[in-house]
């Protein structure tokens, strides 16, 4: 059994950490896991994306042309992965910075007003994980307890402090994907598409 | 120990300062350079010798004088830094001495790009520097198999007093995976014996490439050839993959044997009765396991990320006993594992030509953004 997720954005939204915390949650919870990010002569503001496979058996290629779920953190990202997604696959969107709806319907896409909901606990870098509550409350891969954990036990010391609203966001992108959470006055695009933010989100 | 998170880079790098390496010289390339950035501030942390060169020519030069020492020692580079050591690399191979490169493979020829390729394979399998060498080259597949390979690299090299190369790729080398990584061991602290040591007290050793006498040079020449097929007697390593029963065999190498992997196990799903050959030495090549599997195979494929540099060797090895195809993505472009899988189904749906250059056909059958 094998689970492939790409999570992508601009550089500086966190997806190569959001994909780091899922493949810690995947290790503790003793599965097999591989990280690959995109990498290139890249630079702040430009794409970043990476690919994480969960398995149960050794895992052979890094890298799958249709993932199951793809975590978009901007519109590039919408644009290239959408078409690209397996059939039933999970597609979780960041619609503050998207101005359409997801277009496929034979996918399970979830439109979440990210970057807002990070707002209100606080602080614009913890769209990742408002996302990657999103996505695990979508995508039968790993209880949203096991990324909590995930992230009590890996994220680097000098971020500790964060852990609480890190927590935070992880449980409303959850609770936004249950259905059990409105963010008021928000809608497609309504944040400028063309801003980029700091380099990770804790 | 337990399981981390770790990416193939600094898991190398860590792998060789646990493995005992006492000196490191390099310089910077992507896709490897956090080799060299891990290296810069471990090995002062372990009270061993870091040193960024000017180039990579200075590098290998500066490897060679203290591997002379008989130290453990070793340098990282990609591609076109690999190219630029190879006058040095001739040297140490013909000097007799135990050094550990790891070649980050990256897309080339030329400049090329820096992303994962297999376009080396020539390069470092059957030389590149000049005179008849025999190197020792590993090809991991994943960050625990480049842990383990690069420590072995070390274990191999001593023994052989040979050139031990862990030939990644930029995917091994980028990506993270859970790996466990070994016990510190303590630095060797004996010398060998034909070691330059500063001869106080005993006869001066003499350590050199130079063998002006033609008939010392020759008498240089069998030692390494013998001692090189005692490496092929001892050192083959291999994974298989269902090949029990296979009627089908895919062989690659590296990331491109572990993307096969895949395919093999989507074309297992279907009935498909196929398996994989993942050769982890290259150097000395698992001969007489391909030869055997292409007794019992109905078709053959081998996949790479180049132009087919070891389908020469298969070729070679097989002698016409059973069909072969080829499959390849190059400079830099990864294959996806329903690529593979597309050619399984190919092999097995229609038959295989016996002759002919599987090179040449599979260049015919592949035009990218069409047919595939």
């Amino acid at each position: 059994m094998q689970t492939e997720i790409v999570i992508a954005g601009f550089g500086g939204q966190g997806a190569l950490f959001a994909g780091q915390i899922l493949a810690f949650a995947a290790i503790d919870s003793g599965l097999d896991v591989t990280w690959m990010p995109s990498y290139g002569p890249e630079m702040r503001g430009g794409t970043a994306n990476c690919t994480v496979v969960i398995a149960d058996e050794e895992i052979g290629s890094p890298l799958v042309r249709h993932a199951k779920a793809a975590v978009v953190l901007n519109l590039p990202s919408l644009e290239k992965y959408e078409p690209l997604l397996a059939k039933d696959g999970v597609l979780i969107v960041n619609a503050s910075l998207v101005n359409r709806s997801v277009t496929r319907s034979d996918v399970d896409g979830l439109l979440i007003p990210a970057q807002e909901i990070a707002e209100t606990i606080g602080n614009r870098r913890l769209t990742n994980m408002v996302m990657l509550g999103a996505l695990v409350q979508k995508l039968p891969v790993l209880p949203l307890k096991a990324i909590e954990d995930a992230l009590n036990n890996h994220l680097p010391e000098r971020h500790r402090r964060m852990l609480p609203s890190n927590l935070e966001a992880l449980r409303q992108g959850a609770a936004y994907a249950r259905g059990e959470l409105k963010v008021e006055g928000v809608g497609l695009g309504a944040l400028e598409p063309t801003e980029t933010v700091a380099p990770t989100s804790v | 120990m337990t399981r981390e998170l770790l990416e193939g880079n600094y898991a190398m790098a860590e792998a060789a300062v646990r493995a005992g390496v006492e000196a490191y010289f390099g310089y910077p390339i992507t896709p490897q350079t956090e080799i060299l950035e891990w290296m810069s501030h471990r090995m002062p942390e372990v009270g061993r010798a870091f040193l960024q060169a000017e180039s990579e020519v200075a590098a290998i030069n500066m490897l060679y004088g203290a591997a002379c020492t008989g130290a453990r020692v070793m340098s990282s580079s990609s591609s076109p830094g690999v190219s630029l050591m190879m006058e040095g690399l001739s040297y140490i191979a013909g000097t007799e001495l135990p050094v550990v490169l790891i070649d980050v493979v990256r897309g080339g020829p030329g400049l090329g790009n820096i992303a994962p390729s297999q376009g080396d394979y020539n390069q470092i399998v059957h030389g590149g520097g000049h005179g008849d060498y025999f190197p020792i080259v590993l090809a991991p597949a994943s960050v625990q198999e480049a842990i383990d390979l690069t420590v072995l690299a070390f274990d191999l090299a001593e023994k052989y007093r040979s050139l031990a190369f862990v030939m990644a790729d930029g995917s091994v080398g980028q990506m993270m995976e859970p790996a466990e990584l070994p016990e510190m061991r303590p630095v060797r602290k004996e010398r060998p014996d034909w070691a330059v040591t500063g001869a106080v007290g005993r006869e001066r050793r003499i350590l050199s490439s130079i063998y002006l006498n033609v008939e010392l040079e020759e008498k240089t020449n069998f030692r390494l050839l013998e001692r090189w097929y005692e490496v092929e007697k001892n050192e083959i390593r291999y994974r298989e993959y269902y090949l029990d029963d296979a009627e089908f065999v895919i062989v690659g190498f590296g990331t491109a044997g572990r993307i096969a992997l895949s395919a093999v196990r989507a074309a297992r799903a279907e009935g498909i009765k196929v398996g994989l050959l993942r050769p982890v030495t290259v150097s000395p090549f698992p001969a007489a396991q391909v030869a055997e599997l292409a007794q019992k195979a109905q078709a053959m494929l081998v996949v790479e990320m180049n132009t087919g540099q070891m389908l020469n060797d298969v070729l070679r090895i097989v002698k016409g006993a059973c069909p072969i195809e080829f499959y390849g993505r190059m400079g830099g472009v990864v294959p996806y594992p329903d690529e593979i899988l597309n050619e399984i189904h190919r092999i097995t749906r229609e038959p295989v030509s016996p002759d002919g250059d599987p090179r040449l056909r599979w260049m015919q059958r592949f035009t990218p953004g069409r047919g595939q």
